[in-house]
């Protein structure tokens, strides 16, 4: 039933060659664990990947639920936890995935940087590694306010001042991003709107950038 | 065919094209972008003195008081009450933010044990002298900001605060 659906749709539009060009590429054996068990440090990059497409699942699913407005933000939060089933999982799993982007993207730099692999031709793909790093910051930073709760103004509040310190163009910056002058109602939608969608915009784009280049390039040789 | 052409068809065309392209762009882009950055550029509402609390309620130990006044955010106007903290300083007035001058965390005062005389800051451990000055070796690196004040039939009425350097 499934092979004939699947063949009535090959037919007319040949999706075969599309799925293999993704899908179906040799992966060379100092990368395969199965061989070196060693070769598991080159698994950190997929891990990110799947804990980003965890995190983008989960949010979407959270927005179900959550207001960014002052009044309501924290009750819509606390209602998603506790009343709705199955939400102190799927908030949970925002909540320790945003961690463990952060974690993963770390060990994947530090293989990279260990094993030699940002070296020419692969210098741009390291460029966008790095700005790929830096919008996972700011997704965990705009995402840490939404929560409405003292924690969650206090770091801000931090964050922003840490933002001001920048010479010269600091309260530009904070007030550009708190929308005013103090952490408010604005703030709040602001860094709503960055977190879920300007950030994830740019993140979606460069992983994109950072996987042709992997398929482009191949998998840097063995050490 | 006239040979004399200082911009040719081509040349044209893409200057044409490259122009419109780029007048819709900027079409496009320039009022979200004027959009996004409206809070920056919406003018400060004044500031009125708001009367906190009365001269005679005053020690010379610092205490907390509430100020409570109404802040604009756009579309919702909010009630928030502000801790202040105030004392004597002889006959002079002294208002204190509790706004930490290293990360922005909230200070109090004596809730350290080991300084029972001084603001305490429990975010990264900053501290303050009475009168607002900064303990140097803690993160600080400015005094607390003071009130502007003003004492008017024995009642202190408050400003903004700003930095005492
Ligand atoms: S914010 Fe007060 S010591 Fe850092």
């Amino acid at each position: 039933m499934l092979q004939r659906i699947y063949d009535w749709i090959d037919d007319r539009i040949d999706v075969t060659p599309l799925w293999r060009d993704v899908a179906d590429h040799e992966v060379p054996e100092h990368v395969n664990p199965g061989y070196h068990f060693s070769a598991f440090v080159y698994c950190f990059g997929g891990l990110t990947f799947f804990t980003v497409v965890i995190q983008i699942l989960s949010g979407m699913f959270l927005t179900m639920y959550y207001v960014p407005d002052i009044v309501n933000a924290h009750a819509s939060v606390e209602y998603l936890q506790t009343d709705v089933a199955f939400g102190m999982i799927v908030r949970g799993m925002h909540h320790w995935g945003a961690s463990v982007v952060i974690v993963m993207v770390f060990l994947h730099t530090l293989r990279v940087f260990f094993t030699g692999s940002y070296k020419k031709p692969r210098e741009i793909n390291w460029v966008v590694g790095v700005l790929l790093f830096f919008i996972i910051l700011g997704l965990g930073f705009t995402g840490y306010l939404l929560p409405w709760d003292m924690k969650a103004y206090f770091a801000t509040q931090v964050g922003l001042e840490i933002a001001e310190s920048v010479p010269v163009v600091g309260d530009l910056i904070s007030n550009l991003l708190a929308g005013g002058e103090f952490i408010g109602a604005q703030t709040l939608t602001r860094f709503f709107a960055i977190h879920v969608f300007f950030l994830p915009g740019a993140l979606l784009g460069l992983i994109a950038i950072h996987f042709i280049m992997i398929r482009k390039q191949g998998i840097s040789g063995p050490l | 065919m006239e040979k004399n052409h200082n911009v040719s068809r081509r040349q044209f065309l893409t200057y044409a094209l490259l122009g419109t392209g780029g007048f819709m762009a900027a079409g496009l882009i320039m009022p979200m972008v004027r959009f996004g950055v409206d809070p920056i550029l919406q003018a400060d509402a004044e500031e009125d003195m708001i009367d906190v609390a009365g001269v005679d309620e005053l020690t010379d130990v610092p205490q907390a008081f509430d100020m409570e006044y109404e802040q604009d955010h756009g579309w919702h106007v909010e009630q928030v009450t502000e801790t202040v903290w105030m004392f004597l300083d002889g006959e002079e007035v002294v208002a204190l933010s509790p706004t930490c001058t290293h990360l922005g965390c909230t200070v109090s005062w004596g809730t350290d044990a080991d300084n029972p005389e001084q603001f305490f800051c429990p975010c990264h451990f900053g501290r303050f002298e009475r009168d607002g000055t900064n303990v140097p070796g803690t993160p600080p690196t400015e005094p607390l900001h003071r009130y502007d004040h003003d004492v008017r039939d024995g009642r202190v009425l408050l400003g903004n605060p700003s930095p005492q350097v």
